[in-house]
């Protein structure tokens, strides 16, 4: 009856393998079909891609660890990134890109308090208070803050979008590079699993996930917990909401609202259950990876756009189908 | 030598519309094991709360450790070391043995970082404190419940407890793990710790305990040594009445094709050629071990498995059943074990959960429920039934256990169904109640219902039914004639097949 470390690493980790498996495959073929794929200058773009998805994601994933689900987080970043690109214009136009990413993150964990006053003191669903402070939060961004697209922004923030490393010379001679943001969203990531993994506030939040009566017994501080968790989403919302005008070298208050499910469909493509208490940090990111590669890919080997839903619901359905299949079959039912 | 570890004094609680405890006094001595026994809603629960610290009672003293308190507060109770151990069990399904286990003692000493290897050293060290072996690496919710409360124990030894209270720990463990258990409140003993088992299984409680208090209606009705009381006595005092231990006596009618007739069943890993008539009049009994295949013949029976081989009469009928739908037509109803998440709709009133099995019936000549016939109906089982209810519109959770029981009864019985399957009918059910359940089982029975009992409860079967089969790894084994039988023979019986 004794599992062995191994294979009890191989059943933990199952989906994560399961999605490493598929990207590994799907990047074969899309490169065998056409071998621009494998240019640096693509991998790089590719990565790039990633930053803005994966730092909501990496947010996402706290709250449904702790078994709630928030879809306010892209209206959070919008809001950040609006409010402090035209307060750093009025006040300190000249601020270093840290400040700016600092006072966005604030403005985020502010916003992200909100949610965990109604979800935690008032014990509402996450679903529903997110649906309102979303919706109310885009609205008084856009009734009271602005609608103009900012064309200007700091100095610092489209100086950020230009810093590189990792120089490659491409085939016609281009110099390219990675782009700052990526380490920016690999960093994160990996604080966010030291924290879950060693700190005692972590691994509340799996606990929480799993049993919340179990976990109020036992002495955990809900509350705190809860409002570190929307504390979280909220600055890395801000985060996400700079890097992305940085990218776009404008600071539109329409841009990411929308794309709050795809990214929540990413946690959950990478093994992160809907229903709280299961996940890794390093299913998420892969998530991330997975949809960010049929997004931008598929298109190289002459798969039509609108097709790309398609293949991500159908992945979805495969990837946690199979993983219910197997739990199902070792359970003998 | 013998120190008084918590004196309960004089306690009064009083909730909204209910007085839950009036005047009770209880004591626990260094290394007793004491049983705290009552039916549902005598206060057990709202004592234990007390104890621990989660109520504050209005009037009464508690002395813990020579310390004077008018009410605790959760954490002066646990550093008193007073553990409870709920019957949920408080886990955390998601995580793994080692970190249940060392959970509380990172909290409890304010740390903020883990150390992945103190928190396999913690677990193991916990684990060997009660002598028991868990891989600390399995997810807790993989293990089987006993295992769970095996890792709920060793937590509360963690928070160096003194007295471990136990909130009806047995309910969903079998004799085997029963005994494993009780092997454990005695090592715990031996460590000079006090236990409360709260329990309203009197077998138990008489094996286990030195000390009994029990309470009824919120007042302390009797105290004393175990070897002052014995069953009847303590049901005597638990529910204010004599209940009757008489055998149900099965008189055959005429010769009647056997109402469920069982040929050559067989089911791919769970059981196999199962044979057995079952006469309407008569109330069968079937146990087992756990895995003894017995749950898997019934949920076949009814259609929610599937059975490879063999043939099921009714009235002398052959019938195929593949589904639920089937064995509701053929006359066959199941009541689940597990009523709360396989029986109820627990926030819809008692009348829809009585007529959903028979919407169908109901139906006028538009297709539209006929909701007078249907309340009528519900209303004649409810009268039927004896459910104790103001109202046949108020949900299914706001009655006790034995009478949510008679819901899922009610439901069944208005299909008109001619065999009963009951997996473990008062399992949760007090004993007031479980004997009216029984005595309602008789009495159907008598009207020509043939009814199949799968239990755990040996008492319960001994006494209710004319014929007992005991099963295991997927066979019938024994044939005992119920009248004949006495429950020693079974626990023998079942004994010899572990």
């Amino acid at each position: 009856m004794k599992i062995s470390a191994s294979d009890n690493m191989l059943k933990r980790f199952r989906h994560e393998f399961i999605i490493l498996a598929i990207i590994v495959a799907l990047s074969i073929i899309i490169g065998s079909i056409n071998s621009q794929f494998y240019s640096i200058g693509n991998i790089y773009s590719l990565l790039k891609s990633t930053v803005i998805m994966g730092l909501f994601a990496l947010g996402s994933f706290l709250v449904l660890v702790s078994g709630d689900i928030d879809i306010s987080f892209t209206a959070i970043g919008a809001f950040c990134m609006y409010v402090t690109s035209k307060l750093v214009l009025l006040i300190i136009p000249g601020a270093g890109i840290v400040v700016i990413m600092l006072v966005a993150g604030l403005i985020g964990i502010l916003l992200g308090f909100i949610n965990a006053v109604f979800i935690s003191l008032l014990k509402m669903p996450g679903l529903i208070v997110t649906l309102g402070t979303g919706s109310m939060i885009r609205g008084f961004l856009l009734t009271f803050i602005g609608v103009r697209i900012i064309n200007k922004l700091p100095d610092s923030m489209i100086a950020f979008s230009k810093i590189t490393f990792l120089h490659k010379a491409q085939a016609n001679g281009h110099i390219v590079g990675l782009s700052i943001g990526f380490v920016v969203f690999i960093a994160f990531a990996i604080l966010i699993y030291l924290i879950l993994k060693y700190t005692v506030t972590g691994r509340a939040v799996y606990a929480l996930g799993g049993d919340r009566v179990a976990t109020a017994r036992v002495g955990f501080n809900i509350t705190k917990v809860q409002f570190f968790i929307y504390g979280t989403v909220g600055f890395l919302s801000g985060l996400a909401g700079v890097t992305h005008s940085s990218f776009m070298r404008n600071g539109n208050p329409f841009d990411l609202v929308g794309t709050e499910l795809s990214v929540i469909a990413a946690v959950v493509l990478g093994g992160t259950s809907i229903t709280g208490g299961k996940g890794s940090v390093f299913g998420a990111v892969l998530g991330v990876f997975l949809l960010v590669l049929i997004n931008n890919s598929l298109i190289m080997v002459g798969i039509p756009s609108y097709w790309q839903r398609a293949v991500v619901g159908i992945i979805i359905l495969l990837s946690t189908g199979s993983v219910a299949l197997q739990e199902r079959r070792s359970q003998g039912v | 030598m013998e120190e008084e570890l918590v004196v309960v004094e004089n306690i009064e609680k009083s909730f909204p519309g209910v007085r839950a405890l009036s005047d009770v006094s209880i004591s626990l001595k260094k290394a007793e094991i004491r049983c705290l026994a009552g039916e549902n809603g005598s206060g057990k629960s709202t004592l234990i709360k007390v104890i621990s610290g989660i109520y504050k009672p209005e009037k009464g003293l508690i002395t813990i450790e020579g310390e004077q308190y008018k009410s605790l507060h959760p954490i002066e109770a646990i550093r008193h070391g007073i553990q409870v151990i709920y019957q949920d069990l408080s886990l955390f399904p998601n995580l793994t043995v080692a970190e249940n286990l060392a959970l509380n003692s990172y909290l409890g000493n304010n740390k903020k970082f883990l150390k992945w290897k103190d928190v396999k050293e913690i677990a193991s060290s916990a684990l060997s404190k009660i002598n028991v072996e868990i891989d600390l690496n399995r997810i807790v919710g993989s293990l089987t419940v006993a295992d769970k409360q095996l890792v709920a124990i060793s937590r509360a030894l963690l928070n160096n407890a003194k007295i471990v209270i136990m909130d009806e720990p047995t309910t969903a463990l079998t004799q085997k793990e029963v005994d494993s258990l009780f092997k454990i409140i005695l090592n715990l003993k031996e460590m000079g710790i006090s236990t409360l088992f709260v329990s309203h299984k009197l077998r138990e409680v008489i094996e286990i305990s030195e000390e009994i208090t029990i309470l009824r209606n919120g007042r302390k009705v009797a105290e004393g040594s175990i070897d002052q009381f014995d069953e009847p006595k303590i049901v005597y005092h638990m529910t204010g009445r004599e209940v009757g231990a008489e055998r149900y006596n099965y008189v055959p009618q005429g010769d009647k094709p056997p109402a469920l007739s069982v040929q050559n069943y067989s089911s791919n890993a769970h059981f196999e050629d199962v044979n057995f008539d079952i006469h309407s009049g008569e109330i069968v009994g079937i146990t087992g071990l756990l895995g003894s295949g017995r749950t898997e013949l019934a949920l076949s029976l009814f259609g929610i498995h599937q059975h490879d081989s063999g043939n099921v009469l009714v009235d002398g009928k052959e019938v195929s059943i593949n589904s639920i739908n089937d064995a509701v037509n053929s006359g066959i109803a199941y009541v689940p074990e597990d009523r709360l998440s396989e029986g109820l709709f627990l926030q819809q009133s008692i009348a829809r959960n009585t007529y959903v099995s028979i919407l169908d019936r109901l139906q006028n000549k538009l297709g539209f429920v006929d909701f007078l016939k249907a309340d009528s109906t519900v209303e004649n089982w409810i009268d039927n039934l004896s459910i104790a209810t103001p109202s046949k519109d108020i949900p299914v959770s706001s009655l006790s256990g034995g009478n949510q029981q008679r819901v899922v009864l009610a439901r069944w019985l208005a299909t008109a169904a001619k065999i009963l399957i009951l997996n473990g009918p008062t399992v949760g059910v007090d004993i007031g109640s479980k004997e009216e359940i029984h005595n309602k089982l008789r009495d159907l029975a008598r009207d020509g219902l043939a009814v199949v009992i799968i239990s755990d409860d040996i008492p319960e079967i001994v006494q209710n039914c004319n014929r007992i089969f005991v099963m295991h790894k997927g066979k019938i084994v024994e044939r005992l004639v119920g009248s004949r039988t006495h429950e020693n023979e079974i626990v023998a019986i079942l004994k010899k097949l572990k």
